[in-house]
């Protein structure tokens, strides 16, 4: 990414602000911060540090504890396997295998030409539809591991 | 509001809409529109049915009349024919296990006969973003009554009365968690929803949120009333978007509605209520360590006493509980106490919604009366079991549960009974398997799930559950040792004794309970190297039946080891040295000649 520093420090700013003088900030921050930069590079870490007064290594401890916070670049689109119960007993590990193979990454990794990241994920909540996996905001239900080549290639 | 001679409601839950429910409704608009049908018909999106397995579900008003896996290829037949002239569209009704039947009413369909609605009762009834709908259902109706009939105190004795238990897994009773923070002293108190529904196989609060947002929301109203409290947070995980969605929306309703924010429905009540967005920990649906989180920290629990009652969100008096309960608040308040604490058992009152999955017919949302039996459950409104195979287990309440048998099939269920074999009530997932289930493998799966969300805190959490994860890996690969039974049994009930919160003590559930149940299938990985469901890979042998084997040369194409060998219209054979158990050949044969060992 190509912003420069203080195009950092505005946004970051501007994500700041609602919670300058509010208890609880931080998480929402970071959330939109991540929203906003498509993952927490160290000089936007750094900004949230000296613009919330909150020391690096808090922020550090609160962002790798949650699973949703990424230090590093990700794709453009986010592939996620269920690998809940219901998905496991139907078969989830393979469709996670096969896309591990055409991906050519490991979990969690992102291709060379940041098109996708490949993310297990403990349960989408779809159960009904096992076994589940989701492209961004869109879901596909009972996937099968021949149906992912169609389905991967809707998205560039 | 205009009047229609015909309401046609489509399912807009997460399981119907990556159904293709959304098409579904819009062919249903225009396709209506074009015909000038749609000053006599109203198409509603609904939240979830809970037979997601046979999305998307249309169920057309008056006549209760259930289609299933409609497409929006099908809607100019549904219109013509149904709409138009009256005529059911057979091919799209909903038709049990294949026989061809009578209609049926919705509600008379194997699958709904059994429920008992309350927590659900408006999922898939009404329009969630609506509160017109909610309150022409008797919507804040409760909350009325609470504010202008009821004191704080009457209103905690109700929901003592109805015997309402926490139906987060917990099942602490709810009037009485509700007395402590109520006699609390302090003028700061909050409510809190947790909406964090971690467990696979659970879907119940997702389907509640977003098929039902308004009966959370007048639940934690009345909570917050009867404790004293007058700010709340709704803790929901950021995997659920539209759960969060559909919530935004509802406060923005109720508080346009003067139901939320200052002064309540003119009294001196008042109460504001904010989302709070998870951002993915397992552990954050403990209740101390969802606190955490809300203040911004690592979400990881704490020691207590204090409790949150005394001592809770920023060090104020703070009550928690679960989507579900409070769901079941505005029902027991509208129709009493006594009326809910009629259904359920002697101690396990009301109705549990069930989350039915894995290898059942049916899978989908159950509500049921405290009581019901496992085979109710899965024979009766799951339709059995998948492909006609034979059942194997149950298994209940999520990570922290166990693995039931057949043997237990028959056991009414409540808080107490499903304690007594080992298993818990949990947040109520129910995940059925078949002979193909490895157990040993289930019970690995479970681990390495708790084991990743262990927050680290205590060294019996942290460090136990890997110990056990190292030895059924151990196991599964079939490098176990005779010991290590022995070894999991002692890791498991030490780490159940010692470990800080919820998530260690009940981490090894589904380990102990399989050791308990099926302690033959951990016999035959360790002792004969074997698999009897043939579900783990580095014991699975693949073999030709040579009497079946067509010698088609199709399994030899596929593998990727080259490992299949033989001329043509000869038996072939696999060469167990370099095969790599992908299974590829087994889907390629077309007379199914190579069994799995």
């Amino acid at each position: 990414m190509t912003t420069t520093q203080e195009e950092v420090l505005s946004k970051v700013r501007e994500i700041v602000s609602p919670w300058k003088d509010k208890k609880g900030g931080l998480i929402p921050i970071l959330q939109q911060a991540q929203h906003e930069f498509g993952y927490l590079p160290p000089e936007v870490v750094q900004a949230i540090s000296d613009e919330m007064l909150i020391p690096l290594a808090e922020i550090y401890g609160v962002a790798t504890f949650y699973a949703q916070f990424h230090l590093k670049p990700r794709g453009r689109h986010v592939v996620r396997v269920c690998r809940g119960t219901a998905c496991h007993v139907r078969g989830s590990l393979k469709i996670l295998e096969k896309l591990k193979e055409t991906l050519h990454v490991t979990d969690n990794g992102t291709t060379e030409d940041l098109r996708f990241t490949l993310e297990p994920v403990a349960c989408l909540g779809a159960c009904g539809l096992a076994p589940v996996m989701t492209i961004d905001e869109q879901t596909f239900g009972r996937v099968r591991p021949e149906m992912l080549g169609d389905i991967l290639g809707k998205f560039e | 509001m205009g009047l229609y001679r015909s309401h046609v409601l489509i399912c807009g839950g997460t399981g119907c809409v990556s159904s293709g429910s959304l098409e579904v409704l819009e062919a249903l608009k225009k396709g209506l529109a074009e015909k000038g049908m749609d000053k006599e018909i109203l198409v509603v999106s609904t939240g979830c049915h809970g037979m997601c397995e046979m999305g998307p579900i249309v169920v057309v008003y008056p006549e209760g009349t259930f289609y299933c896996r409609v497409t929006a290829a099908d809607v100019p037949e549904l219109i013509e024919e149904h709409l138009y002239k009256g005529r059911v569209v057979e091919r799209l009704i909903y038709k049990g296990e294949g026989k061809a039947s009578d209609v049926p009413h919705y509600t008379e369909i194997p699958f709904y006969k059994k429920q008992h609605r309350i927590a659900l009762r408006n999922c898939g009834y009404i329009n969630p973003d609506s509160i017109d709908e909610y309150i022409a259902r008797d919507g804040y109706a409760a909350l009325v009554k609470a504010l202008t009939e009821m004191t704080p105190e009457a209103v905690i004795e109700e929901v003592k009365t109805s015997g309402l238990r926490g139906r987060g897994g917990g099942g602490f009773p709810t009037g009485l968690k509700w007395s402590f923070c109520a006699r609390s002293a302090g003028d700061k108190k909050y409510v809190i929803c947790n909406a964090d529904e971690g467990d696979p196989g659970a879907f119940m609060d997702r389907s509640l949120l977003e098929g039902d947002p308004h009966a959370v929301v007048e639940g934690m109203l009345l909570g917050a009333y009867a404790m004293g409290a007058n700010e709340g947070y709704i803790y929901c995980r950021a995997e659920y978007p539209l759960a969060i969605k559909r919530l935004k929306r509802t406060i923005e309703q109720a508080t346009e509605y003067g139901l939320l924010g200052e002064h309540i429905l003119g009294t001196d009540f008042s109460f504001e209520l904010h989302i709070k967005e998870g951002a993915g920990a397992f552990v954050c649906g403990e209740e101390t360590a969802l606190m955490a989180s809300i203040e911004g920290r690592r979400g990881m629990p704490r020691p207590r006493p204090p409790f949150p009652a005394n001592k809770g969100l920023w060090g104020k008096p703070s009550n928690i509980n679960n989507v579900e309960t409070w769901a079941n608040v505005p029902s027991i308040i509208r129709n009493g106490g006594e009326w809910y604490a009629a259904m359920g058992t002697e101690k396990s009152k009301g109705t549990k919604v069930f989350a039915l999955t894995g290898k059942v017919n049916h899978t989908g949302l159950v509500e049921v009366p405290m009581g019901t039996t496992i085979r109710e459950i899965v024979f009766e409104i799951g339709g059995g079991i998948l492909n006609g195979k034979k059942f194997k287990a149950v298994q209940i309440g999520g990570p922290s549960g166990g693995c039931l048998t057949k043997d237990h099939l028959d056991i009414p269920i409540s808080y107490e009974s499903l304690s007594q074999v080992g298993a818990i009530m949990g947040s109520g997932g129910l995940v059925v398997m078949d002979e193909d289930n490895c157990m040993v493998d289930v019970a690995k799966f479970f681990l390495e799930f708790t084991q990743a969300e262990s927050c680290g805190k205590c060294p019996p959490c942290r460090e136990g559950t890997k110990k056990m994860l190292d030895i059924l890996t151990r196991i599964c690969a079939g490098k176990g040792k005779p010991e290590d039974l022995e070894a999991l049994e002692y890791l498991g009930t030490m780490i159940k004794e010692t470990s800080l919160c919820g998530l260690g003590q009940t981490a090894p559930n589904p380990v102990l309970t399989t050791l308990r149940y099926f302690r033959d299938e951990y016999e035959a990985h360790i002792n004969e190297k074997r698999c009897p469901a043939g579900a783990c890979t580095e014991l699975t042998r693949f073999i030709i039946d040579a009497d079946k084997c067509i010698g088609c040369t199709k399994c030899a194409r596929v593998c990727p080891a080259d490992a299949i060998t033989g001329a043509v219209k000869q038996p072939h054979v696999i060469d167990q040295d370099k095969c790599v158990k992908c299974g590829a050949c087994a889907e390629a044969c077309p007379v199914k000649a190579i069994d799995r060992r």
